[in-house]
């Protein structure tokens, strides 16, 4: 493993390229003028595309350390690349419109976006504690200033100050972690914390503290419970693309660390302590029952959407706490659910926005009728949300199908069962949006409303199964932006649903990289 | 020719309803007509590909036959799309093609929104027809929810609400309800699936195959605690659809907020899936813990019976009373079921068909009262003979093959479910016979209050079937008939089901 610090450094073009194209991106908009700033949502998802080809292209052969081992270049990282910087265009073709009726300094915002994604693609690729740090670092900071992105609104710069002091917190609290860790074992390499583990002699009340602080650190990113609570505020707050931006990408991005720092670094010490599956697997459980019962209660659709995703952050967690019992079906259960997971929810904000730039109301009531006034959107946001629910022939079924189907089969049939409960809970909220949707009619002003409810109690002994209901308010159709990446959407979280063995042969070569060698 | 057609005739089954479902999605948005033709098209296309599948299934060779497999995503966890018919999936998939042909016809009336009603219906039907003909739980269960999927939308969207005077059933409840109540069931379901899966795991192969799984438990695969605790999941989850008391309730709520065509498919199709399940999962797959429970599944289904046809002498709500009525015979089917005799399970098969015949029936000349009187209450509509007096002929019909007239089809299927049962559990078959006389008071009452005697002047405004709907109501009526007087060749089909089924025990 003698590698010098510039060996091979040419596999890393792609993110060297992102560094690039992120400052040029901030360059440009300095010299242009306010009305052509669109012209950078184009650049960045060129070169996001770009970034995307030159890493398929420089795919090596196996794993290839960097920097001593800091970092790795192997099928992992390059699956999770792609899927980051997918997750990229999508949200940048979601935040088109948005930023330019309602941001400000919209070129940052792209810029930021490409540095959040560059912070991701290291998460993927690092192999030590302390350079995954500063890459969740650099997400996170990136995220700080997007989430307060609405300048003049009282919510978000509220939901930034949020975020930036808990996330803040969290961070601490990994560090520290990581401190006890390199305390207890002299290391912070995954493939030697893993060495080091092997040998009982390892114990250690600081070791364990040491564990216990990074697992609450990555319980605070993952917005697992009871490290969640920030999630609500965060998202209800932050501007509607970022939103969607933290349920899909940050979540991902955190699990890519998950799985790896547990295939190479935690597994192969099960003989240490077994029952670390057990805490993860409360936590799951917590997580998925505490996120969909709480999201009952809400009103507003960016809080449902933010404890739906912590549910959702629940059932992929109940996939990492077997991790440790059939480890190929867990984490291909695990990275196929992220995977869906992601696009769903893209679908679904991708409808949402869709509303939100015409009506600017963000409640589950708001959408009242929306069948009428843009079918396609209200289509897209009820198959994304059926998906979520986990009904066929949409990709969420098989996903759940699949991922629960490795845990019961991981040895925790009970996790299983909680998960699928849980799944019913769901169910009952994303049909409340749907009820919304198709079935409630559009409320015109209080006076028509009021009328309609007296003309309903006065009508005969049985009702008429139709009523002559006044026509809609009109409603611009969506942006052929969104409703096409809407289209797009839905295509993909069909055909996942029917025929996902490509997507599952991809994962598998991507799961092969990181598989743990004890 | 028969033989290539017979390598892709059940693909097709599931294919068809969903690729017009899909198709239907581009059709022009304000054009009902179309939209309604266009489902005729599909469901003609599926009723005679239903037809050509039932007639093709050689019930001397028995068995699993016109079977396919598809490879879907292999290792690790060996899922495949395996399709095969059984006889007791045989004449199923025919009653969902009749069933389904008739629903889309019917729902001529649907008017708003129609092109949407149609590709949710369409959707339903593909789903059905999965059930009925898939050897693979991932895809069964995968059928099972795209059946239930759509309802929540077809209630809620085209349904009807009914004042109770002092309260309102929304269609919007009724829709909630059925869809939590359904699915919940499914939660059961799920579990249990898992729970056969990690068995198989354990054992070494595993596997979603029904087959395969079931030859694990023959080889002594599945532990007997095992089968005692996950039998009750898919007795209850499946039962759940299939209206088993005290899981009913969605049942006749449902029901009755539907509209005419989905209360047709649902009473007529969908509940079959649910005791079809318990036949082709938890019977075959855990005899010993079907041995175990079946005294208590006879039980609530004696329990079904009573309780149904009370509920539904007391209730004066046409719709609520074939909601109820369908509960009380669905009992029947529970009944046969639970009996673990061939003439029971027989009888059951055979009830499954001739009800969702004649409840589809009655749905659909409730549905065209109505559309026309809008009214529902059987104290209030009378006379209906007078003034519709082929939607009178062909409700009567129904009512009497409900109350088990001889030489209609319900009579034979009712008195093969007793036969069974006064063979095994004696007691409860005195009840079953004493539900069926309750049966025959409520459908009497009923016919005397609302359709016969004098009429009203309010209701001289009232027009007949129309011919769409008369076309329905007589081919329903030609096969209660047809099957009452001739069941052999559905008979000879389920009874090499039927032994097979029961061969593990």
């Amino acid at each position: 493993m003698e590698t010098g610090l510039t060996t091979n450094l040419h596999l890393l073009t792609p993110e060297f390229a992102l560094t690039a194209l992120a400052f040029l991106v901030f360059t440009v908009d300095l010299f242009l003028p306010e009305r052509s700033k669109e012209w950078l949502a184009g650049l960045s998802v060129v070169s996001l595309v770009a970034v995307m080809v030159v890493a398929l292209v420089m795919r090596p052969a196996g794993s290839v350390e960097l920097y001593g081992g800091l970092i790795v270049v192997d099928d992992f990282g390059l699956f999770f690349k792609i899927f980051f910087l997918g997750i990229g265009v999508g949200i940048i073709a979601l935040s088109w419109e948005y930023a330019r009726d309602r941001l400000q300094h919209r070129g940052e915002f792209y810029g930021l976006l490409l540095f959040s994604i560059l912070g991701m693609n290291l998460l993927a690729m690092s192999r030590e504690l302390l350079t995954a740090y500063i890459s969740l670092e650099l997400l996170s900071f990136s995220l700080y200033v997007m989430v307060a992105y609405g300048l003049r609104e009282a919510r978000s710069n509220e939901a930034g100050i949020k975020y930036i002091i808990i996330g803040a917190l969290s961070s601490a609290i990994m560090l520290y972690g990581l401190s006890n860790i390199y305390a207890a074992l002299g290391t912070t390499y995954f493939v030697g914390i893993s060495e080091e583990l092997a040998s009982p002699a390892a114990a250690s009340p600081v070791l364990w503290i040491g564990v216990a602080l990074l697992v609450v650190g990555l319980g605070f990113k993952l917005s697992a419970v009871p490290f969640h609570m920030w999630a609500p505020d965060a998202y209800e707050g932050a501007p509607l693309p970022v939103t969607a931006y933290l349920a899909i990408g940050s979540k991902a991005a955190a699990f890519a660390l998950t799985l790896r720092l547990f295939a190479e670094a935690i597994i192969p010490a099960v003989n240490l302590w077994g029952e670390w599956q057990l805490v993860i697997a409360v936590l799951a459980a917590i997580t998925m029952l505490l996120g969909n019962l709480v999201a009952l209660a809400q009103r507003n659709l960016k809080r449902l959407m933010a404890y739906s995703s912590i549910g959702h952050v629940g059932y992929a967690l109940a996939g990492v706490a077997v991790l440790g019992s059939d480890f190929a079906l867990a984490a291909k259960g695990v990275i196929f659910y992220l995977v869906v997971y992601a696009v769903t929810n893209l679908v679904v904000f991708a409808g949402i926005t869709a509303y939100y730039n015409r009506e600017g109301k963000d409640d589950i009531a708001d959408l009242a009728g929306l069948a009428d006034r843009q079918p396609f959107t209200a289509a897209a946001i009820a198959i994304g949300l059926f998906s979520l629910a986990g009904l066929p022939i949409f990709a969420g079924f098989t996903a759940k199908f699949y991922l629960f189907a490795a845990v019961a089969d991981g040895g925790m049939l009970w996790l299983a069962g909680v998960a699928i409960f849980t799944s019913l809970v769901s169910l009952y909220y994303y049909l409340q949006v749907m009820r919304q949707m198709y079935i409630e009619s559009p409320a015109h002003d209080t006076h028509n409303a009021a009328a309609h409810q007296a003309h309903d109690e006065h009508d005969d002994i049985h009702q008429h199964a139709v009523h002559d209901e006044p026509p809609a308010p009109p409603m611009p159709r969506p942006s052929w932006l969104l409703a096409g990446t809407m289209g797009v959407g839905l295509l993909v979280v069909t055909w996942l649903g029917v025929y996902p063995r490509p997507l599952l042969g991809l994962i598998e070569m991507a799961s092969k990289a990181i598989v743990p060698l004890g | 020719m028969w033989d290539n057609f017979d390598q892709v005739s059940l693909l097709l089954l599931v294919l068809v309803p969903l690729a017009g479902a899909v198709l239907a999605m581009f059709l022009p948005k304000d054009r009902p007509r179309d939209a309604w033709q266009f489902a005729i098209f599909v469901a003609a296309i599926c009723f005679v590909l239903s037809v050509i599948v039932f007639l093709r299934y050689d019930y001397a060779a028995g068995g699993v036959q016109l079977a396919r497999e598809y490879d879907w995503i292999g290792h690790p966890l060996n899922i495949t799309l395996d399709l095969g018919l059984n006889g007791i999936g045989a004449p199923l998939v025919l009653l969902n093609g009749i069933v389904l042909l008739g629903a889309v016809l019917i729902s001529q009336t649907i008017t708003r929104r129609s092109r949407d009603f149609f590709v949710l219906l369409l959707a339903l039907g593909s789903g059905v027809f999965g059930v009925f003909i898939v050897r693979d739980l991932f895809f069964l269960f995968f059928f099972y929810e795209l059946a239930v999927l759509p309802m929540y939308l077809l209630i809620g969207v085209w349904g009807s609400s009914t004042d109770f005077g002092t309260f309102l059933r929304t269609k919007e409840y009724g829709a909630m309800k059925l869809m939590l109540v359904l699915v919940a069931g499914s939660v059961l379901i799920w579990i249990g699936i898992l729970a056969l899966y990690v068995a198989s795991s354990e054992s070494g192969a595993p596997t979603f195959n029904i087959d395969d799984l079931a030859q694990l438990q023959q080889a002594g695969e599945f532990s007997r605690t095992l089968e005692l605790w996950v039998f009750p999941l898919f007795a209850v989850g499946f039962g759940i659809l299939a209206g088993l008391w005290p899981f009913h309730t969605w049942s006749p709520d449902g029901h009755v907020a539907a509209p005419t065509g989905v209360s047709m498919l649902h009473a007529g199709v969908l509940m079959k899936l649910g005791a079809f399940g318990i036949i082709q999962v938890g019977m075959i797959l855990t005899p010993t813990g079907a041995e175990v429970w079946m005294p208590v599944l006879i039980g609530l289904g004696t329990v079904n019976v009573i309780y149904g046809a009370i509920s539904a002498l007391s209730q004066n709500d046409l719709k609520y009373v074939i909601g109820y009525s369908s509960v009380s015979h669905m009992g029947y089917v529970l009944m046969g079921i639970a009996t673990l005799h061939p003439v029971g399970l027989a009888g059951a098969v055979l009830q499954m068909f001739s009800h969702g015949i004649m409840t589809a029936l009655m749905f659909a000349m409730v549905g065209a009262i109505y559309e026309r009187s809008h009214i529902r209450d059987s104290l209030i509509l009378n006379g209906l003979i007078k003034r519709m007096g082929v939607t009178t002929f062909f409700f009567a019909i129904a009512g009497l093959a409900s109350l088990g007239l001889p030489g209609l089809s319900g009579f034979i299927a009712e008195f093969m479910v007793f036969t069974g049962a006064f063979r095994t559990y004696l007691p409860l078959a005195v009840l079953g016979v004493i539900g069926a006389a309750i049966t025959a008071v409520y459908i009497l009452r009923l016919l005397a209050r609302s359709f016969f005697g004098e009429a009203d002047p309010q209701w001289d405004h009232l027009t007949d079937a129309s011919p769409v709907e008369k076309g329905v109501g007589a081919a329903f009526v030609i096969i209660l008939i047809a099957v009452g007087v001739w069941p052999a060749p559905l008979l000879n089909v389920i009874n090499t089901g039927v032994e097979s089924a029961l061969a593990v025990f």
